[in-house]
């Protein structure tokens, strides 16, 4: 079983494979196209900007590769721009295709007085649909993770979002269908609730068994 | 509702944690390890690490004590100090760091701040600044930029609200606004300098700088418009807790986490 950790450039992608090898969790770290198309798991980890990311997922090779294998079911988990890059397309740095496998649009927090990026600990809600699916075991509802973004994913299908927060609007902090997971916090950068929502993902959803840790 | 932030600030000098009292007199307070892993437990939203040394021996040290500290430590950490150059900030980020502060190289080289914006992100990018108030009692207050923290501070002539409305242009994605006058007095943050860069900008400001009682990190954020406030000896020698000051925070209707 093995669980790939995708190597774009992604500057928080030493921090996301601390946490997991925090956890126990068995993975690989890799920018062949080949490794993750026969990945049992993927993450892609992300932090930055959409129209990098996926100019940069495009060179490697890797954005078709991670399209099909979300089609095939392969089990995912989006972190933060890893989450952004899944929708049709985005308005940062002017408009641009991403992945397309969740219907809507990345789009800047509209002015107002609040900050962005907004940077900091938020809560994140569950829906009456998700509050009891096993990606936020052991995590009380509208516990706060740690967000460091100014787009936000505008999605059209509101049955993927599985977790909302609230920065003068309500946006989608969470987003799931079937065994794809995305987070637009940081759950390597959120403490042990942190830890807990990476270890759902890697043992409830990927099914992969993390070895006993020192935790 | 998006929290305010208590930061505990990590003086860190040849791997050991020390603090300055208006950033002289060091004392040890103990390994920088240990000490962000009990600042995680006890409920710190972040950690600065802030590398007063300036040897590239000690730097080496530096980038040890970060790697192990991101091995076991989950929020986000920060780390400043004698960082120069986009290589530099790499070392940092590569060994776990999440964002990177710069100070006396970003007055030398504004363009630092857009390169390290550029390369790994506004959200990377934390400019400090070391403020002194510079106007006569009952003037309009001003306040001047100096570089080099600690004894060398040196005057740049640079006025501190049009530095951090500057930094903030070029790619800053947050800032640390430190009073010279009010370090080490326990006497609370200069809110004037606060207030004054909080209404003009619009990233985050971290205030840095005077804390002695609990009341100093609620009049930072209310009065001073700070998101985080930075905050040392407070926490470091034992009077408060992270976790007592989260709670009378809260009591006053701070959001905290």
């Amino acid at each position: 079983m093995s669980l790939a950790v995708v190597d774009y450039g992604a500057g928080n992608l030493p921090n996301v494979v601390r946490a997991l090898t925090h956890i126990g969790a068995p993975l690989t770290v890799t920018s062949d196209p080949s490794v993750v198309a026969a990945a049992t798991a993927i993450v892609l980890p992300g932090v930055g900007a959409t129209r990098d990311t996926m100019e940069s997922l495009i060179a490697r090779g890797l954005a078709p590769v991670i399209r099909d294998a979300i089609g095939r079911g392969v089990p995912f988990l989006g972190i933060c721009v890893g989450m952004q890059v899944l929708l049709d397309d985005s308005l940062e740095f002017g408009q641009h295709a991403c992945l397309g496998v969740i219907a809507g649009t990345v789009r800047r927090f509209p002015d107002s007085d609040l900050k962005v990026p907004q940077i900091g600990w938020n809560e994140v809600y569950t829906t009456p649909e998700t509050a009891e699916h096993p990606i936020f075991t052991g995590i009380p509802n509208g516990s706060d993770f740690y967000f460091v973004h100014s787009y936000f994913c505008d999605v059209l299908d509101r049955a993927t979002i599985a977790g909302t927060t609230q920065y003068g609007q309500p946006f989608p902090s969470v987003l799931m269908r079937d065994t794809l997971v995305a987070a637009q916090f940081h759950p390597e950068k959120s403490g042990a609730l942190g830890l807990r929502f990476l270890r759902n993902f890697v043992t409830h959803i990927a099914q992969i068994e993390c070895e006993p840790t020192h935790v | 509702m998006l929290k305010r932030r208590i930061i505990p600030c990590l003086d860190v000098k040849a791997g050991r944690v020390v603090k300055g009292v208006s950033f002289l007199d060091h004392r040890d307070a103990g390994d920088p390890v240990v000490l962000a892993a009990f600042y995680n437990d006890s409920g710190a939203d972040e950690l600065v690490f802030y590398d007063i040394t300036a040897s590239s021996d000690d730097r080496n040290i530096m980038v040890d004590v970060v790697e192990r500290t991101a091995a076991q430590v989950f929020i986000p950490l920060t780390v400043g100090g004698g960082i120069r150059t986009v290589d530099d900030m790499y070392r940092m980020l590569r060994a776990g760091a999440d964002k990177i502060s710069i100070n006396t190289a970003a007055v030398l080289n504004p363009q630092l701040i857009t390169d390290g914006a550029q390369r790994y992100g506004s959200q990377c990018m934390v400019l400090s600044i070391d403020a002194r108030r510079t106007s006569a009692a009952g003037a309009p207050p001003t306040w001047e930029v100096f570089t080099h923290t600690g004894a060398n501070a040196r005057s740049t002539g640079l006025d501190a609200v049009a530095w951090a409305v500057r930094g903030a242009e070029l790619g800053a994605g947050e800032l640390v606004i430190n009073s010279m006058d009010a370090d080490g007095t326990y006497a609370g943050y200069d809110i004037e300098l606060l207030h004054a860069i909080t209404s003009r900008v619009t990233i985050p400001v971290i205030a840095s700088g005077g804390a002695g009682i609990l009341e100093h990190l609620y009049d930072g954020y209310m009065d001073g418009g700070a998101d985080a406030v930075l905050a040392a000896s407070i926490f470091h020698f034992g009077d408060f807790t992270i976790a007592a000051a989260k709670k009378y925070l809260r009591t006053r209707g701070v959001p905290m986490r």
